[in-house]
């Protein structure tokens, strides 16, 4: 299997390689008129069946893989590192991109499937498709060289014949959602090649009009959407399973995460001027082209080690490789870019201030900022070290100072903006739609010190952290105002269709949505990050107490009462454990029983390392989020942390709106149906001579009416 | 009356910010929390979670000590700087080129506000310079109107 894994790799790069050139070849020869022997057009089919047959020859490869993994075949030196006897079949799945080399080899087999679709879906634009094709197959062609000559996933142990028994996987990717958050982060990395892939060839051949927009928008739109989930995913395994209590902690690989995903919130966005009003075309082009280098980027800083990280486990000298590849792609994009600029001349300019296109540009500003300051704080220890000799920490502290108040600003700008009209927006118009969404920041804001969040109580100061406070009592007002202008927006389109169409609000509300799915899927989108921004700003009410809790002691944080019930050891092939059991009472009440756990793999000798099992008791109002920390060695007695995180499950529950949001917005909208009535022309002959060519039904000069039969957009 | 608004904003956020300093407890528990646990964790220091944690039961020790003397916050941070080297620090504060960290992200996006000021000003003059001289039009409440067309049509699109 090893060999028939390589062969199909060598396979897949001389494919990809012909795909390349003879893609290259034929689109230049098709762009100049010029005559080959063979017709361009039939070497431009045959680049594109190359395209698909090497998505079948890496299909074969990582098939190659999983199956070494699932027959324990440890002659293969990336199985031995990664997996044993005694792993669950589960995980010996996720093994596959658990270290470097099958992580770059799901990377180009997701890269190849991207690129087998697209190639599919050919028949929508063939020559804009074949040019983003042949693009993709030069992406492709840079990850087949890295898994065939640098990062070989089929290499054989030294002698041919393998060990008894592997070293195991890492046991903090010992955990359901590691089966599910890389591959859902690479292909949210990789899908946005698709439309850099588009982008760079739109340019190139100068696409007249904005249709590779609307032919890339589902595209960037599903990339947006896996990226988005596979960010969310890692957070939710940072909290399930490293135990400190949060789930973000700022960490490079995180932030690399991050960027693309904000750059590319900003394409989604600004690309809606250039489909409205025929502007920002060239920032649009260049924010695609950064998403995509702020992709590879990611992955030089996951794999280089050039900045210190959690995520040093696929550390190695591979950097380099990324770095000349991050230099070509940039050369690329900015020769292709002066080369065609003059393509790209907006037919519109912003002529106020106060208008969706202001508001468009303003997010954009503000989304590049964040992303930005995410950089900026990622890289300035190489650059302190350089400048000063010293490397510094950038941490949370760094990013809550700087990040928060330029995400509060963004979650401003994602209530203003749909309030304002395209061009400019009347003084009436907007007292008419800001009144309610100020009304209800300033009920909320008096409602919260209400119920007792004040910056200023005596229990802030002592916590130390007053900013903190003020930040999040801010986010949720205005989390509230910008709810109130999204609902807002919805009444109002569905009372208009309720006066056209008679039906009740809620029919009415789903029909506007299904009219314009984009639009009220965006309000959506919105909804849902508003509702996460409510959730983030629950941490800055964190609470934590660390107790030795003997049989029968208790504690009691944030309105619970934890009594522990008893504690012990347990042991499996593959790893020993500790754990206690905890009743939760809450209001004298039992609720639950949790059993936070510690375990220690000793099958694995390469990664060996306790790792925490969180137990957590959830409810919209808080988590209680207990961990087993250890034990004291004096006497033996478990030593638990606990934790009390307000409003964490509100981040859950708005990613979920989010995805909701997305597959609105994906789904097309309803269309014009028509039907024909006929109706007596006034030029029409007497309905006696009927025309007999028409089948003796319509007679010649009647007028087709088309009459809505359905909702029209 | 504007002026009077903006100054009473400004004494409120004053005076937020100045909070929080002022008890023993909160001064320990945000420095913690501009200290990193330094047995590699790459935890803050009071959120390190690490039983029997090599590290952070000396940082705090050392942390108490300092508050305990009156030191000031530069001079605390100056001296697990000097011990325990650069990185215990959770955010660049030692000021020289340590500031510049804090001052770039502001810089992009105030040069970014900037930039897209002078360009809404250089188009807008482009773009009556450019045009011809629009007529009157004698509509006597063109807004009213305008606002009542986009009311009427919005919904779909």
């Amino acid at each position: 299997m090893p060999f028939f894994g390589s062969v199909s790799l060598l396979l897949a790069l001389a494919l990809s390689v012909y795909t390349l050139l003879a893609g290259t070849l034929s689109l230049w020869a098709i762009a100049h008129g010029r005559a080959l022997a063979i017709a361009p057009e039939r070497i431009r089919e045959t680049a594109r069946r190359a395209g698909i047959a090497s998505f079948v020859a890496v299909t074969a490869a990582a098939f190659a893989l999983v199956w070494a993994f699932f027959t324990n075949d440890f002659s293969v030196d990336y199985v031995l590192h990664h997996s044993s006897i005694a792993l669950p079949g589960f995980y010996k799945f996720s093994s596959i991109w658990s270290g470097q080399e099958g992580s770059l080899l799901l990377w180009a087999w997701l890269l190849a499937a991207y690129g087998f679709v697209l190639r599919i879906r050919h028949k929508t634009d063939i020559t804009l498709h074949a040019y983003a094709s042949t693009i993709l197959s030069g992406v492709q062609i840079f990850f087949l060289l890295l898994v065939n000559f640098i990062a070989l996933p089929f290499a054989i142990v030294p002698g041919g014949v393998g060990p008894a028994d592997g070293f195991g996987l890492n046991p903090l990717l010992q955990y359901a959602e590691m089966v599910i958050h890389p591959p859902m982060l690479y292909l949210g990395y990789v899908g946005f090649a698709v439309p850099f892939a588009f982008a760079l060839g739109a340019l190139m051949m100068r696409y007249p009009g904005e249709k590779w927009i609307q032919i890339t928008r589902r595209w960037t739109m599903v990339a947006w959407l896996f990226l988005t989930c596979g960010i969310i995913l890692g957070m939710h395994w940072a909290y399930a399973v490293l135990g400190w209590g949060g789930y973000w902690g700022w960490d490079p690989v995180e932030n690399a995460s991050l960027m693309p995903w904000l750059t590319g919130t900003a394409f989604l966005h600004s690309v809606m001027m250039q489909e409205k009003r025929g502007m920002m075309k060239g920032w649009n082009v260049w924010l695609i082209f950064i998403t995509f280098i702020l992709t590879i980027l990611g992955t030089l800083l996951t794999r280089s080690g050039l900045v210190s990280s959690v995520h040093a486990f696929a550390e190695s000298d591979i950097g380099t490789w990324f770095v000349w590849f991050l230099v070509l792609v940039m050369a690329v994009c900015l020769f292709t870019f002066l080369y065609n600029r003059d393509h790209l001349r907006n037919e519109n300019h912003l002529e106020s201030l106060v208008s969706r296109e202001s508001s468009f540009l303003f997010n954009n500003l503000v989304l590049l900022a964040a992303c930005f300051t995410v950089l900026w704080g990622t890289l300035f220890p190489v650059l302190s070290e350089f400048v000063q000799g010293s490397k510094v920490t950038m941490g949370a502290p760094f990013y809550n100072r700087v990040a928060v108040p330029i995400g509060i600003f963004l979650l401003f700008l994602t209530g203003v903006g749909p309030l304002l009209a395209w061009r400019s927006t009347s003084l009436r118009a907007i007292r008419r739609n800001f009144v309610l969404p100020c009304i209800a920041i300033i009920v909320t804001t008096i409602v919260l010190i209400i119920a007792g969040v004040r910056p200023w109580s005596a229990e802030n100061q002592a916590s130390g952290d007053v900013g903190s406070s003020i930040y999040a009592l801010v986010c949720i007002a205005l989390g509230v105002g910008v709810i109130t202008a999204i609902v807002a927006e919805f009444l109002r389109g569905a009372n208009v269709v309720h006066t056209q169409t008679g039906k009740n609000l809620v029919a009415s509300t789903i029909l506007l949505t299904r009219r314009n799915t984009r639009r009220y899927g965006g309000y959506l989108i919105h909804f849902g990050v508003v509702i996460m921004f409510i959730g983030l700003a629950g941490s800055a009410f964190n609470q934590s107490r660390e107790s030795e809790m003997s049989f029968g002691d208790s504690i009691n944080l944030g309105g619970y009462k934890v009594v522990c019930q008893s504690y012990s050891e347990d042991s499996n092939p593959n790893y020993d454990s500790q754990f206690a059991l905890l009743d939760v009472y809450h209001n004298g009440k039992k609720i639950t029983r949790l059993a936070p756990e510690r375990r220690v793999y000793f099958v694995n000798t390469d990664h060996a390392q306790p790792s925490t099992v969180v137990a957590i008791h959830s409810s919209l109002q808080n988590d209680l989020y207990v961990v087993f920390e250890g034990t004291n060695p004096d006497n033996d007695k478990p030593i638990i942390k606990f934790f009390i995180n307000p409003l964490v499950n509100w981040i859950w529950v708005g990613v979920v709106i989010v995805i909701f949001g997305t597959f609105i917005a994906l789904v097309p909208p309803l269309k014009t149906a028509t039907r024909r009535v006929e109706v007596p022309s006034p030029l029409a002959p007497d309905p006696t001579r009927m025309d007999p060519a028409l089948g003796g039904g319509l007679a010649r000069g009647s007028v087709p009416l088309t009459a809505p039969e359905g909702p029209h957009v | 009356m504007y002026k009077r608004a903006l100054q009473l904003i400004l004494i409120v956020f004053v005076a937020f910010t100045m909070l929080g300093a002022s008890t023993p407890t909160g001064r320990f528990n945000r420095l913690g929390h501009d200290l990193v646990c330094t047995c590699g964790c790459a935890e803050i220091l009071l959120e390190c979670n690490h039983t029997s944690c090599p590290a952070s039961p000396g940082e705090i020790a050392d942390l108490h000590a300092q508050i305990d003397s009156g030191a000031s916050d530069a001079a605390i941070f100056k001296f697990f700087a000097a011990k325990y080297g650069p990185t215990v620090l959770a955010e660049p504060v030692r000021g020289g080129f340590d500031t510049v960290a804090w001052i770039g992200p502001f810089a992009f996006l105030l040069l970014g506000i900037a930039l897209i000021l002078l360009l809404l000003r250089l188009w807008k003059a482009r773009h009556a310079r450019l045009a011809p001289a629009a007529p009157e039009i004698p509509t006597p409440n063109a807004d009213a109107l305008r606002d009542r067309i986009r009311d009427e049509t919005n919904y779909g699109e």
